[in-house]
């Protein structure tokens, strides 16, 4: 026993240095398997605090910036008014196509939260946000968060009053994306090495593809409502060890100058999540 | 000002230079991610104790976690060049008890010669660990490598300034003081 404690005293700091090691190691693993980060409720509230502050400085600087974006979004959402489209009159049934409230929730399946974002990074290769709107403003895990020109990543992880985004430019985000022509799905990932390009893999080599295209969200992303900008086509390679294309998108939104965000929760995910999870009887 | 706050300020601001300014310069290339806030842990003086030198090395390390979103990845090779430190140290400093007559590694204290090689090894020790974390995740052995070289060459290219701006002025104590 004795031995053991002159042990201990011996090696006390290599001990350490071991401990402090798993530590951290066990802190990033565990972090890699679930995307929740340990302790991440506490030192997000203070980590944000500080973003917050930092943010007030640089917020400032994009102003411009952001009322043309605004404009820009809100020059699109008017000329989807219906008060924009008449043609003379021929019908002689008028018919309801939508619905300008729906008054008892019973077919929402989206809902728009508006955040601003208060920190961001693209220099590495694990990319986050942060965003000054947590769990006591209504943001749920794996919301979906979208810029006014494209897609912007999804949410990881939330304090009380922040919450932090995974970024499209992750090593482990993908999104499933179709080409806006074709309707083809494939899924969109990053390499790592360009803040303005992402990758679009899976789209087989049969499918006609020109420089230029949009790709949109697909039907298949169930947090991402469909039709939603991901990028535009810059690059298409074939790969030679298979039957796809490996095609390199331009990032519709500018990761550079975040500012604004929308946060969309699927409402009817859970339903849909509950019956995917359930085991298949019929087999 | 004593040694405590000077080191409290300067953990502050390392940090803030590290997560605000340096981390927020849009990439030149993949390879190329520019770290400086382990100079802090290179700065601290002679005569912390180890204990203390890896308890401090291993919050630096995960402050910076938690500002970036990776909880362990900058802590673990925080911890590693906090432990190799007194090893090297005792190998570098010269035959005189410079850990005696100063209170901080730098270029006055050790010399340039054994400093810069004291710099070099660290930084490389740091950056070798950090992508090797990165690189057990993502996988590509010619990523490995050039990003190793690459932010080495950036770091100390940044060290170097660091150096040239915020020339610490050392006192020379004697035993008898």
């Amino acid at each position: 026993m004795k031995n053991i404690f002159v042990f201990i005293r011996r090696y006390f700091n290599f001990l350490f240095f071991l401990v402090l090691q798993i530590v951290s190691i066990v802190f990033l693993i565990k972090y890699n398997e679930t995307y929740h980060a340990a302790y991440a409720g506490a030192t997000n509230e203070v980590t944000g605090a500080i973003n917050e502050q930092y943010n007030k400085v640089q917020n400032y600087f994009h102003l411009k910036e952001n009322n043309r974006l605004l404009l820009e979004e809100n020059t699109r959402l008017k000329n989807l008014l219906r008060i924009n489209f008449e043609n003379a009159d021929s019908a002689r049934v008028v018919a309801l196509d939508s619905l300008i409230r729906d008054t008892l929730g019973h077919q929402r399946k989206y809902l728009y939260l508006p955040a601003k974002v208060i920190n961001n990074t693209v220099s590495q290769q694990m990319n986050y946000l942060t965003l000054h709107r947590g769990a006591n403003q209504g943001v749920k895990k794996d919301m979906a968060v979208v810029s006014p020109q494209g897609i912007v990543g999804t949410v990881i992880d939330l304090s009380e009053n922040y919450s932090r985004v995974m970024s499209l430019l992750h090593r482990n985000s993908k999104v499933s994306s179709m080409l806006k022509k074709s309707k083809v799905i494939g899924s969109v990932e990053w390499d790592g090495k360009d803040p303005h390009y992402i990758t679009l893999r899976n789209i087989p080599k049969s499918t006609p593809v020109a420089k230029g295209d949009s790709v949109v969200t697909s039907t298949y992303s169930a947090n991402y409502p469909p039709d939603l900008m991901v990028g535009t086509v810059d690059e298409i390679s074939k790969d030679p060890g298979s039957n796809f294309f490996i095609i390199r998108l331009k990032t519709a939104a500018n990761f550079y100058s975040l500012e604004y965000v929308n946060l969309i929760e699927n409402v009817q995910w859970d339903e849909q999540r509950r019956l995917e999870a359930a085991p298949v009887k019929n087999q | 000002m004593s040694l405590l706050v000077k080191n409290i300020i300067r953990f502050i601001l390392f940090i803030l230079v590290q997560v605000y300014v340096l981390s927020q310069i849009p990439p030149l290339h993949q390879f190329i991610s520019p770290y400086l806030y382990f100079l802090f842990i290179l700065w601290l003086p002679f005569n912390i104790s180890r204990f203390g030198l890896l308890l401090v090395s291993f919050i630096l390390g995960i402050t910076l976690d938690y500002f970036l979103g990776t909880p362990g990845l900058h802590a673990a090779p925080c911890v590693l060049i906090g432990y190799l430190r007194p090893f090297l140290i005792n190998i570098l400093i010269s035959q005189e008890g410079a850990e005696l007559n100063y209170a901080e590694p730098s270029i006055k204290s050790m010399g340039f010669a054994p400093y810069s090689l004291y710099v070099l090894v660290f930084t490389f020790i740091h950056h070798f660990y950090l992508v090797l974390i990165e690189w057990l995740e993502f996988g590509n052995f010619l990523y490995f490598l050039g990003k190793v070289m690459a932010t080495t060459g950036i770091s100390l290219l940044l060290i170097f300034i660091a150096e040239m701006l915020f020339f610490r002025k050392q006192k020379f104590r004697t035993n008898t003081a």
